[in-house]
């Protein structure tokens, strides 16, 4: 079967992420996250998104694992330990309900890798056809996020710099 | 404050780590236009290496100068960005159109790919030394002794 792969992927990412939310220890729920993102990595990586993956791997599963890991050991025992709301029915009904929604929409999407999907027709064949010929840059994402659509990273740059001067100003206190 | 590790596997692996990451990263953020990566990931593990060095060798150690020296970068990635859009513009075209940067002897596509280089580059600084920054904010001493004591 072609799709092997991808159940399993999905079946252990669905694993991670369950078990991330249902687990007691908020140390063990961040290694789980970690976990977690490791695996979506592969799922991209599997469907042909390998900046993605990258991007994910990366961020999703060392950087963000190492902030929440010294975040935790920044907190005392006591903050950090919650109770679980009890369950109503209001959740117990709605979200099924939602998730059903989400299925019978989800019939409606091009299927994978479509050519004549809405996606694929606007502008993508210019910039698949362009991009080496403008740019002298074989990746065709880099070309795209640096070169065509450089104003948005450049204003993607400025988010980062603000989230790192933000932090700084919160939690650096220099007496 | 982190204070050292006292485990010598711990220690000795990082000393050998450190510099594989850092030339990795170096890899990943200059053969982004030729294969997966870019300055965003080639930054976050720049950045990665230097907090390693700092969780294990512990923030006043003289192998983690290097990480409090970068912190005094902070903003120069997004000048080297936005330098670039603005040498756009002196020479005469839109702000961030690489074939408009004036260097001689180049083709447009050429320029154009300089220019992706360059702004890759001041990603990589501006990611790098935020990932740094945010790790140095979290763990200082006032934080975790206030949380203790109150």
């Amino acid at each position: 079967m072609i799709f092997s792969y991808e159940i399993l992927l999905l079946l252990l990412v669905l694993v991670t992420a369950v078990s991330a939310i249902m687990v007691k220890d908020l140390m063990s729920s961040v290694l789980l996250l970690g976990s977690y993102s490791f695996f979506l990595a592969l799922a991209w990586a599997c469907l042909g998104a390998v900046d993605v993956a990258f991007v994910e791997a990366v961020v999703g599963a060392g950087l963000a694992t190492v902030l929440f890991l010294l975040t935790l050991f920044g907190t005392d025992p006591k903050d950090t330990q919650f109770r679980r709301p009890p369950r109503s029915l209001v959740k117990l009904i709605v979200f099924p309900l939602l998730g059903v929604l989400l299925l019978y929409a989800a019939s409606d999407l091009p299927g994978f890798g479509d050519p004549s999907s809405p996606a694929s027709v606007h502008i993508s064949p210019t910039y698949l056809e362009q991009s080496y010929k403008d740019t002298l840059t074989p990746n065709v994402v880099t070309s795209v996020l640096m070169d065509y659509r450089s104003l948005d990273t450049m204003v993607e740059t400025v988010v980062i710099f603000s989230a790192g001067i933000a932090c700084a100003l919160l939690l650096r206190r220099h007496t | 404050m982190i204070r050292p590790h006292d485990s010598i596997i711990v220690q000795t692996l990082g000393r050998f780590l450190i510099p594989v990451v850092q030339i990795f990263g170096l890899y990943v953020l200059f053969f982004g236009q030729y294969g997966p990566g870019g300055g965003f990931v080639g930054g976050v593990i720049l950045g990665t290496s230097m907090i390693l060095s700092v969780l294990i060798f512990g923030h006043d150690a003289s192998r983690s100068q290097l990480a409090k020296k970068v912190l005094h970068g902070d903003g120069v990635g997004m000048l080297v960005y936005a330098g670039v859009g603005g040498l756009c513009m002196i020479g005469g075209g839109e702000f961030l159109n690489y074939a408009n940067l004036e260097i001689p002897g180049l083709e447009a596509a050429s320029r154009r790919s300089l220019g992706i280089v360059l702004t890759q580059i001041g990603v990589a600084l501006d990611v790098a030394v935020t990932a740094v920054s945010i790790v140095f904010s979290l763990s200082t001493e006032e934080i975790i002794e206030e949380s203790i004591n109150g």
